[in-house]
């Protein structure tokens, strides 16, 4: 059999909550240092102990960091679903499991070979305590896998001591763990595997990270001060790394003066409440959440859009429609995202592909709201958002100056003659604001209830329509401020790829495969003028999507003016991430 | 509604404060309530408090919901920043006020359908982050703007316009700000003035959230006999316990009152606050006794009154913030590329 070399893919199942994140950390973060492209996917119950999860993990020597459904090896440590799991493995693929047990006869494939580490059997004999037990049958299968795909174990031993520096007890149980499970299977199996792992150099200007911590990083670098969340699957990590964050940069520990706040509110309904008032007051405010959250938001999002205050807002997609499969990922919000809220809205929308464009769409998040006195709303997804991707390091231009929009300051007032909130004095529909505390000229009453370009209250409908259509010429501007739209041209293709977000590392493995075809994924809304020129240039458009009943394509038709015909859909929206076989099969159907 | 200007005429012998401004001043645009409406009272009064502590307007941000009390905002201090947003949700908005800009002085304007249907949450959660608000009120029992429901703060007992009887317990808000922990809770009725003004005084030099519910009644749609929230009903039934004065930084306290008849709170900006008890069982900084009392007071058909009471060493949600947020200089809150390199160690 031939060796694959750096281009392999295994899945680990475990039950939730024993512990096995770190060991799953350990192996991928092995593997990266070994210079090797590795991607791994989280898939995980709405549960704190028991059911089933997984963790994939991908090699790729070519930086393939799409989600691939074909395994070359099972890691198989939870006996629930053993059936399933050996069912997942390639024709001619392997799998590790704990034979402390033996393995029903019903779960032998003979297209499979069986590599069985008698692993809680070691683990009772080497540990204390039922908790230790648990927790090193993980590390144990890490050093199984050390052997089996020939780990650098001189690198493993250094991610173990920058990890336990402090705590040396676990230090020397976490080693004697990788040497039971990487010694077992040294005596016992010929190995390496076929599959296996050879240093690279191709992750040195690399890091590894999931979205939520860049975005919240994002937000840091942004200069956001106040922060206000209800905690929600898949979102909450991101308020958690932003507090992290704050409390490294932001803290004061000589005065204990913290420059930022943080409020857990009571729902999604205050969380943007909080927002709101605190952009009204000046700050740059923000809130994670996801699609429950969105559809709570509503209401204050028309507040927002309509009295024209900035707002923040990122959507980790989950699956809908209702509480749905919470740890599951999806693009479900986009339609509710762009129109959010009764009576005529309409929102930029920002859609990062992976943690390093979140990292910067949240800086762009803030000027746009700044500029345009409006919601901004960042959708990420569940995979963006909690997996850990490989991506080039995150840079910072220290020139970069916030955009904090029209906004009027006490001297400026001061010599002003008189100030009206919404007069559309520059003639660019964006009127200029003033915050309260600063100067007696700067008052004004914000409302949600009609009002006139003086910001009067008004239930004259031409006053009314004047402010109403002024917003309108002011979010179709914004057409050309959103990141537009990046493109891989083809000469003389006829045929289109269109996709958004996450989908796009399908796409783009997808896309060696296809020759003729062009691709342009989108990164804001209202659509930059260049996606009409696409759509217009090829003979059919794929628009490739996760979600059931085509958003993006809708959203294209709706905010193109394109024709439904030329645009035929690929949706994938089990919950999982795409891969570069649906996108495929999308296209041959 | 505030669409009609009031004219700015100064008469030159109207009294100015310490900073030089007339009560005319701290108006604003002309009520569109109806006449005779509680709400209209309750705006007296909070002109007079922020003439009397010699506030600048502009220093002051006022909020409210959605309802006749939430338009009232337009009927004070003109030149202050309004914010009328949605029905309920005012709490969580002066919340993020508070946060961006510690250094406002903060007026949340509700109503009892505002406070204790839609938005009963925003409000005991803003009670519990003890925002640093003068949150007022104007309890009529009944929503005015959609003509005469009962709210939740209607009694037992209590009949409509139309004569129905209304047979749910009412959400007291009262009783809630203090099982919530309230830090300063206060009752009182639009029509007594002189009671009103100084607790008003006191919640906005107050550090935290100071709860005011204020008896307002709706003359349109509630003040018939068989109403709780009446005016003739409330005067008949209102028992004031402890009256505030409010003593500000630099004034001494002249005035003699016998002994154990009073008692005394520093307030955190330096002023006092003499709590003068009508009733000498009375314990206005006794979180327990307060709420025992109002609720036997209120088995025997009498509301009581004035300044409930107060913790004296409330600290607000910013304890950790001592400056403005809004206007901190982007350099400082920003860790820089060098920052970014170094943190970036940790995702290798």
């Amino acid at each position: 059999m031939k060796d694959q070399v750096n281009d392999f893919a295994f899945k680990i199942g475990t039950p939730n909550g024993t512990g096995s994140a770190s060991a799953n950390g350990l192996v991928m973060q092995t593997i990266f240092r070994m210079g090797i492209p590795v991607t791994g996917k989280n898939l995980f119950p709405s549960n704190i102990q028991g059911l089933p999860t997984w963790y994939e993990i991908r090699v790729n020597k070519n930086g393939y960091v799409a989600r691939t459904p074909v395994f070359d090896l099972m890691v198989a440590m939870n006996s629930a679903t053993y059936a399933q799991d050996v069912a997942e493995v390639r024709p001619g693929g392997w799998l590790l499991y704990d034979s402390s047990w033996p393995l029903d006869d019903r779960l032998i494939r003979p297209d499979v070979s069986y590599i069985g580490v008698p692993i809680a059997q070691m683990c009772g004999e080497a540990f204390k305590g039922v908790r230790e037990r648990i927790l090193m049958k993980n590390i144990v299968y890490a050093g199984a896998l050390a052997a089996l795909l020939d780990m650098d174990t001189e690198i493993i031993r250094g991610l173990t001591r920058e990890k336990f520096s402090k705590k040396p007890a676990l230090l020397d149980s976490n080693d004697g763990a990788i040497n039971l499970g990487y010694f077992y299977v040294k005596e016992h199996y010929e190995s390496p595997l076929p599959i296996r792992l050879e240093k690279m150099d191709k992750t040195g200007d690399s890091i590894l990270i999931d979205g939520n911590t860049s975005a919240s990083l994002g937000c840091v670098y942004a200069g956001a001060t106040v922060g206000a969340w209800y905690p929600i699957t898949p979102s909450t990590s991101m308020m958690e790394g932003f507090k992290g964050f704050c409390q490294r940069f932001r803290h004061n520990p000589e005065t204990n003066e913290d420059d930022y706040m943080i409020v857990q509110a009571e729902d999604e309904l205050s969380a943007i409440g909080i927002v709101i008032g605190a952009s009204w007051a000046g700050a740059r405010a923000f809130t994670p959440t996801s699609g429950p959250g969105i559809s709570l938001m509503n209401e204050f999002l028309g507040l927002a859009y309509y009295s024209e205050v900035p707002t923040v807002v990122f959507d980790v997609q989950r699956t809908g429609p209702s509480t749905g499969m919470p740890t599951r990922t999806q693009q479900g919000d986009l339609l509710l995202c762009a129109y959010a809220s009764h009576g005529d809205t309409k929102h930029l929308c920002l859609y990062p592909s992976d943690p390093r464009e979140a990292f910067e769409f949240a800086v762009v998040a803030f000027d746009l709201a700044e500029h345009f006195q409006t919601p901004v709303l960042v959708l990420t997804d569940l995979d963006i958002g909690m997996n850990d991707w490989m991506i080039p390091k995150l840079t910072w231009d220290d020139s970069y100056v916030p955009k904090r929009g029209k906004v009027l300051s006490a001297e400026e007032l001061e010599a002003a003659v008189s100030f009206s909130r919404y007069l559309d004095v520059d003639g660019d529909g964006i009127p200029y604001r003033t915050l309260p505390g600063v100067h007696p000229k700067g008052a004004f009453f914000t409302r949600g209830s009609g009002h006139n370009k003086f910001g009067a209250y008004t239930e004259d409908g031409f006053e009314y329509q004047e402010v109403l259509d002024r917003i309108a010429r002011k979010i179709e501007t914004a057409r050309t401020a959103v990141p537009p739209p990046v493109f891989i041209r083809r000469e003389g293709a006829k045929v289109g790829l269109i996709t958004v977000g996450g989908c796009h590392a399908a796409c783009v493995e997808a896309l060696d495969q296809l020759p003729g075809v062009e691709y342009m994924r989108v990164r804001g809304f209202p659509f930059a003028p260049e996606v009409r020129e696409f759509l217009d240039s090829h003979e059919v458009n794929f628009v490739v999507e996760q979600n059931r009943d085509g958003q993006l394509r809708s959203l294209l038709i709706l905010d193109t003016g394109v024709c439904g015909d030329k645009l035929k859909s690929i949706r994938y929206y089990s919950g999982f991430p795409m891969s570069a076989q649906h996108v495929l099969a999308g296209l041959k159907a | 509604m505030s669409y009609i200007p009031k004219p700015k005429v100064h008469h030159p012998s109207l009294r100015k404060n310490l900073i030089g401004l007339t009560r005319r001043d701290y108006e604003g645009s002309i009520t569109t309530l109806c006449a005779g409406c509680g709400h209209d009272s309750v705006t007296a009064a909070i002109i007079q408090a922020f003439w009397e502590l010699e506030i600048e307007p502009h220093k002051v941000a006022k909020l409210s919901g959605i309802g006749c009390s939430s338009k009232t905002p337009a009927y004070f201090l003109r030149e202050s920043h309004g914010f009328n947003s949605v029905h309920g949700r005012m709490p969580s908005l002066a919340t993020g006020a508070a946060a961006a800009n510690r250094d406002l002085i903060m007026i949340g304007i509700s109503g009892d359908g505002d406070s204790l249907s839609i938005g009963l949450g925003q409000l005991c959660h803003a009670i519990r982050r003890n925002v640093n608000l003068l949150y007022v009120l104007e309890n009529n029992g009944v929503y005015g703007l959609t003509k005469g429901q009962f709210s939740a703060a209607a009694d037992i007992g209590t009949t409509s316009k139309k004569g129905e009887v209304n047979e749910m317990g009412p959400v007291d808000g009262v009783l809630l700000a203090l099982s919530l922990g309230a830090t300063f809770v206060a009752r009182s009725f639009s029509g007594d003035k002189e009671q009103l003004v100084p607790i008003l005084k006191a919640g906005i030099r107050h550090q935290g959230f100071a709860f005011v519910d204020v008896i307002s009644p709706c003359v349109t749609f509630n003040d018939h006999e068989g109403s709780t929230k009446a005016y003739a009903y409330t005067r008949e039934h209102q028992h004031g316990v402890v009256a505030a004065d409010f003593v500000p930084e630099r004034s001494e306290i002249t005035t003699e009152y016998p002994e154990g008849s009073t008692q005394e709170v520093t307030m955190h900006d330096g002023s006092r606050l003499r709590l003068r008890k009508l009733d000498p069982d009375y314990n206005p900084t006794d979180r327990d006794r307060a709420y025992s009392y109002i609720r036997e007071r209120q088995a025997s058909g009498e509301t009581v009154t004035g300044l409930l009471y107060i913790d004296p060493d409330s600290k607000d949600m910013m304890s950790t913030i001592s400056r403005p947020l809004y206007n901190r200089p982007y350099e400082s809150l920003c860790p820089g590329s060098a920052a970014l390199d170094k943190l970036q160690a940790r995702f290798r």
